[in-house]
């Protein structure tokens, strides 16, 4: 059984115990240990169950390449799943279950999976799950949705926050072991600003575990030194907890902060937004399991992982450990695990070496027993290892004899942690002696100027080739560290003032290597089936045999055909050995297979992170009018329009939201109502050349409007689209001010801009969007003039202010410039005041006209009057492939301009085409209100079956007026059709029948507007 | 993200602080053009693997459009350049020269080089 030996664990504090829950078992733990290691201390072997054969799976790693503990944490509004126990700190009152598995995870019934795995094979969704076609919707889907995803998904809004934080250096180290610190002390000693970044608790990585003398202490003694040395720069950001993980263009680097969980009201995450000029990646090496037989199963783990479970959380895995390997590295397991008193049967070495290393002779002097040439043909056990079958490598798993153990610590070397560079364009070279892929130097990821800005240093730069390093050994990773910090400093311009030493380093000599894919190297298909390469999406060496056999040549598509390396793992565990493992099968070398493309995240960071504080209320900031809080009090019902919210109707005295709206249409068509249209966009246009600007953004003239008028416009694109409309009003010689839509004021000030700064950056004209310098209030109705002439200071009268004419003046002592223009065909005057006076005179109006009837009206209103007028709404009945001539607006459409934007568009032989669809008005047969945007069917069928159309609804409102459904709609040559009958089938199942008449439904003289 | 500096304001920003405005240097072709030579205008554009010429708005900044020379491929920025021309400047092509050796010009409006 694993447990916590009585001394040991350099990163415990043994004072201070925790106590957290395990599927709602308490356990207890100390600070310092990781989920894990409090689990592993528990004797929780079985942590999780596998994502397809629903296999029991125990803890493989002690880092982020941890492949099997991903846990639910928390709970309700704090539940979060797949947290990998291996990087999780430790904390009271941590709650964690196991994912994957119903009823529990002693007995799970998915399991069943594993026995069916023969016919589970990759690539089995795409042929299990094609015919026959009708079983895709009602059974294959609801079954492949059951089985589909890792953990469960919270039920809950997050209740943590999050933060982002923006840092520039002068260099960013990825990586706080001995290589990431000492790279940091030559660059923070130089004087460069300096960020360094550790995603673990601790600094250090490896060295302290793995040994050896640096500068004739101990490595620990090193790393202490290191850090308080680079504590006491001022030049030098050091943070633990934080993760590098992604690296992007032109020096842009993410990185991933876990903030101190028990610190009430901090940030859970901090998204760190990093801007560096050089980035150095220390990213260290991450070991590689063997192929063998029974691999996954709990209590086979890496050999790194149980030496670290042992020196840093004095956690011993097991009482017998067999240790599996083809290096030397692994040995120091064995050595630890011996000189803590623990018993290691057996040391399976799978190479066959002339003479004993270093390492093998000292393990040997300890009395551990060491077979050469031998591999592992099985391991014994389900939920737990019970023993290994002993083969030799080079047969086909002939056993030779059994050995009790209760863990297997596995070494199948190291790979260098090359994501980082990946990230952004740096290639990869293999390393043929070594077996693994390391940054290729000749093809670094580049920036801005086209130079290199990511070196990698360390275990992460893998051995240094054609010079005198050797392999991945302490002295060559500081040297290489010392010399790749230098060139970086000299690169950016920063001098040495003393050339850095490399530290001196005392350690064992390694033999290399041999590349072992297959254990034993004959093994069978019984033996294939059940020799896991990637654990957490049960992807098996049979699998992408079958994957390279079924013609997946490129790795790429054998990765997603098998899902190799997919997921969370994203190449950190299982990407060598599949790799060989396909190479093998396609008869290939390795480099010639290739890697698959490396991803950032390195591993996954939280949506909260990504977002920062930008949730609720600031995730997007609302627009508000100055009479907005009026509106909120009295009842207003809101509608989004772009960022701003508008009224859509004002309830009163319980009415509902409907009945609100038909009055408030009655209301203002008998006596007067006010509308808040402070949102329509007003830009001022001007300068010497302002006219003739105008003339080209407008299809309409607008150099020949005289002072004081206003003229309806329309604006379209360069394609012939209609894009905007509103009412332009000529203040002086060489001012105009443009009214846009409410979502259009930024929109269209854009597009004047554009215009004006490419293409006739020689007129002189000035555009400003004065959208918010104005409160703007619509008073409409018959008795519009009448309360306007109570405030009174100046004459609103027919005479002195006519339709489609603007004036300046006083009303009740405000400022305004008052436009007698109307969008609902009564008698109507737009009045802008300065921001500020907005709610004061609003209140005024409401006040003065309180006899006369005056009510607030929202969008609804105003949606149903323009409507009943047959006036057309960009959005409704534009979607940005309507012209206007569609909508019967040719007399908008100068024909004396020779160019317009747009006009050479609206030229081509489809828009001038008469079969076009055009704007008409729909009246239902029986007074209903027809469905928005129904299709209006004709006869037959067209080529892809479907039922022909030849119109469509864009406006369709009860009109209170009329006492009956109203509609404007585009219909195939519809003008031309006055009286036809059509048919418009509803969702609900109804043919709706509406005839064809004209759009204006509502005083088509104008009489009303014109008082 | 790419890092661009503002030719108009001076200041280098992150790509967030800017807008694509697509292939630079394009002729307008209005009324009484042809039809080939409109659809050129409004729908065809180049989308080189390497040195390509752009359109950027430093939309929250100053609000300027300007011009900026990039690789697609390696995202170089061989320079940025103000709005107001028909054709990249000599020392942005120049630049671009010393960079990319084999590179061949074709720039809209300008020609071949």
């Amino acid at each position: 059984m694993s447990n916590r030996l009585t001394t040991g664990g350099r990163l415990l504090d043994r004072a201070r115990q925790m106590t957290f829950s395990f599927n709602g078992v308490r356990m207890k733990g100390y600070a310092g240990d990781t989920l894990a290691s409090a689990l592993l201390a528990n004797d929780q072997m079985l942590v999780g169950r596998s994502f397809k054969y629903h296999r029991p799976r125990g803890i493989v790693a002690s880092g982020a390449e941890e492949p099997n503990a991903l846990m639910n944490m928390g709970s309700a509004a704090r539940f979060e799943p797949n947290q990998r126990a291996t990087t999780t700190v430790l904390f009271e009152g941590l709650k964690a279950e196991s994912q994957n598995h119903w009823p529990s995870l002693e007995y799970d019934v998915g399991a069943i999976n594993s026995a069916l795995s023969k016919f589970l094979p990759a690539g089995f969704y795409y042929k299990m799950f094609i015919h026959p076609r009708p079983l895709w919707k009602h059974v294959y889907e609801p079954f492949i949705r059951q089985s589909a995803g890792l953990g469960k998904a919270p039920q809950q809004p997050d209740a943590d926050t999050y933060e982002h934080f923006y840092a520039f250096c002068d260099v960013l180290i990825v990586g706080g072991g001995v290589a990431g610190l000492q790279a940091a002390h030559v660059a923070g000693k130089a004087g460069a600003k300096v960020l360094l970044l550790e995603q673990a608790a601790h600094w250090g990585g490896r060295a302290p575990v793995d040994g050896g003398e640096l500068d004739g202490a101990s490595p620990q003694a090193f790393v202490d030194r290191m850090v308080a040395e680079l504590s006491g720069m001022p030049n030098v950001t050091m943070r633990l907890h934080c993760m590098g993980a992604g690296v992007y263009d032109h020096g842009y680097v993410l990185g991933y902060e876990q903030l101190d969980q028990a610190v009430r009201g901090a940030p859970r995450h901090r998204l760190w937004r990093i801007r560096a000029a050089e980035v150095i990646t220390a990213t260290g090496a991450i070991e590689r399991p063997l192929s063998f037989a029974g691999n996954d199963v709990p209590g086979v783990m890496l050999a790194s992982a149980v030496r670290d479970y042992l020196i840093n959380y004095g956690v011993c895995s097991a009482d017998r450990t067999v240790v599996v390997t083809n290096n030397d590295d692994a040995y120091r397991t064995a050595i630890a695990l011996k000189n803590a008193g623990l018993s290691v049967p057996a040391i399976i070495d799978a190479r066959v070496l002339p003479g004993d290393s270093a390492l093998m002779a000292e393990a040997k002097e300890m009395g551990i027993r060491v077979l050469m040439g031998q591999a592992v043909a099985k391991v014994l056990g389900s939920k737990r290892v019970r023993g290994i079958e002993v083969c030799a490598q080079a047969g086909e798993g002939a056993v030779l004899e059994q050995i009790r153990c209760e863990c297997v610590a596995m070494s199948g070397g190291w790979s260098p942690v090359v994501h980082l560079w990946s990230h952004c364009g740096g290639k990869l070279v293999w390393n043929k002696d070594y077996a693994l892929f390391q940054p290729d130097l000749e093809n670094p990821p580049t920036g801005a100027d086209g130079l290199p800005f990511v070196t990698a240093v360390g275990c992460a730069a893998g051995p240094i080739t054609g010079t005198d390093f050797e392999g991945l050994s302490l002295f060559d990773t500081l040297r290489g560290a010392v010399e790749a910090t230098i060139s970086v400093c000299e690169r950016q311009g920063i001098r040495l003032r003393d050339m850095p030493k490399v530290p001196t380093v005392v350690e064992y000599d390694e033999e290399p290597l041999h590349p072992i894919w297959l254990m034993p190297q004959g093994a069978g298909p019984k033996l294939r089936q059940k020799t896991w390469l990637d654990y957490q999406n049960d992807v098996k060496v049979s699998d992408v045999q079958l994957a390279a056999q079924e013609g997946f040549e490129s790795v790429e598509h054998a990765k997603r055909y098998t899902t190799l390396g997919m997921a969370t793992d994203q190449g950190k565990l299982s990407n060598i050995n599949g790799l060989a493992v396909l190479a093998k099968a396609l008869k290939e070398d390795i480099p010639q297979v290739g890697t698959t493309t490396f991803r950032p995240p390195y591993t996954p960071i939280s949506m909260g992170a990504i977002g920062g504080e930008a949730r609720g209320e600031v995730f997007q900031p609302i627009r508000r009018t100055p009479m907005h809080g009026w509106h909120e009090k009295n009842g207003a019902e809101w509608e989004p329009v772009g960022h701003w919210r508008r009224p859509y109707a004002f309830r009163q005295n319980g009415e509902n939201t409907h009945d609100a709206v038909m009055r408030e249409v009655r209301n203002t068509r008998a006596n007067v109502g006010l509308l808040d249209a402070s949102t329509l966009g007003k830009l001022i246009v001007r300068g010497p050349d302002a006219g003739k600007f105008l003339d080209m953004m407008y299809t309409n003239m607008m150099s020949t409007l005289k002072p004081g008028k206003c003229r309806y416009g329309l604006m379209c694109s360069e394609n012939g689209f209609l894009m905007d409309d509103g009412v332009v009003a000529r203040i002086s010689d060489d001012t105009w001010l443009c009214h846009t839509t409410t979502g259009g004021a930024e929109r269209i000030h854009q597009h004047m801009e554009e215009w004006l700064q490419t293409e006739w950056w020689d007129w002189r004209v000035y555009v400003a969007n004065v959208t918010e310098q104005y409160a703007q209030i619509a008073v409409v109705g018959p008795k519009a003039r009448e309360v306007l002439q109570r405030l009174g200071g100046m004459d609103v009268s027919n005479e002195a202010l006519g339709f489609m004419e603007w004036a300046d003046g006083t009303l009740g002592g405000f400022e305004c410039r008052v436009y007698r223009i109307s969008f609902s065909g009564e008698l109507s005057y737009e009045i802008a005041v300065r921001a500020g006076q907005g709610q004061a005179f609003w209140d005024a109006l409401m006040q003065v006209g309180a006899d006369l009837g005056i009510m607030p009206y929202g969008t609804e209103a105003l949606h149903i009057m323009r409507a009943e007028k047959g006036f057309i709404m960009i959005g409704d009945e534009t979607d940005g492939t309507v012209i206007p001539q569609d909508l019967g607006l040719h007399w908008a459409i100068s024909k004396k301009k020779d160019d317009f934007i747009g006009k050479r568009g609206q030229e081509r032989s489809h828009m001038t085409d008469p079969d076009r669809w055009q704007l008409v008005g729909l009246a239902t047969l029986d007074g209903s209100v027809l469905p928005d945007g129904a299709y209006a069917v004709g006869s037959g069928t067209n080529a892809n079956g479907q039922r022909v159309t030849q119109g469509r609804v864009t406006s369709t409102y009860h009109s209170p007026t009329l006492g009956c459904g109203i509609a404007m709609g585009l219909v195939h040559k519809g003008p031309d059709r006055m009286g036809e009958v059509l048919s418009f089938p509803g969702t609900d199942g109804a043919i709706y029948k509406a005839k064809i008449v004209s759009p204006v439904f509502y005083d088509p003289d104008g009489a009303k507007q014109n008082v | 993200m790419l890092m661009l500096t503002c030719p108009c304001c001076g200041v280098t920003g992150e790509e967030t602080e800017f807008t694509n405005g697509g292939e630079a240097h394009l002729k307008r072709y209005g009324p009484g053009t042809s039809d080939l030579d409109f659809e050129a205008y409004l729908f065809l554009r180049d989308n080189p693997k390497g040195v390509h010429f752009e359109r950027w708005r430093h939309t929250y900044g100053c609000g300027k459009w300007f011009h900026v020379a990039r690789c697609t491929m390696t995202l170089e920025i061989f320079g940025t350049y103000e709005a107001h021309v028909t054709t990249p400047p000599q020392e942005i092509l120049a630049k671009i020269k010393s960079r990319r050796p084999d590179w061949i010009a074709r720039i809209p409006g300008g020609g071949s080089e």
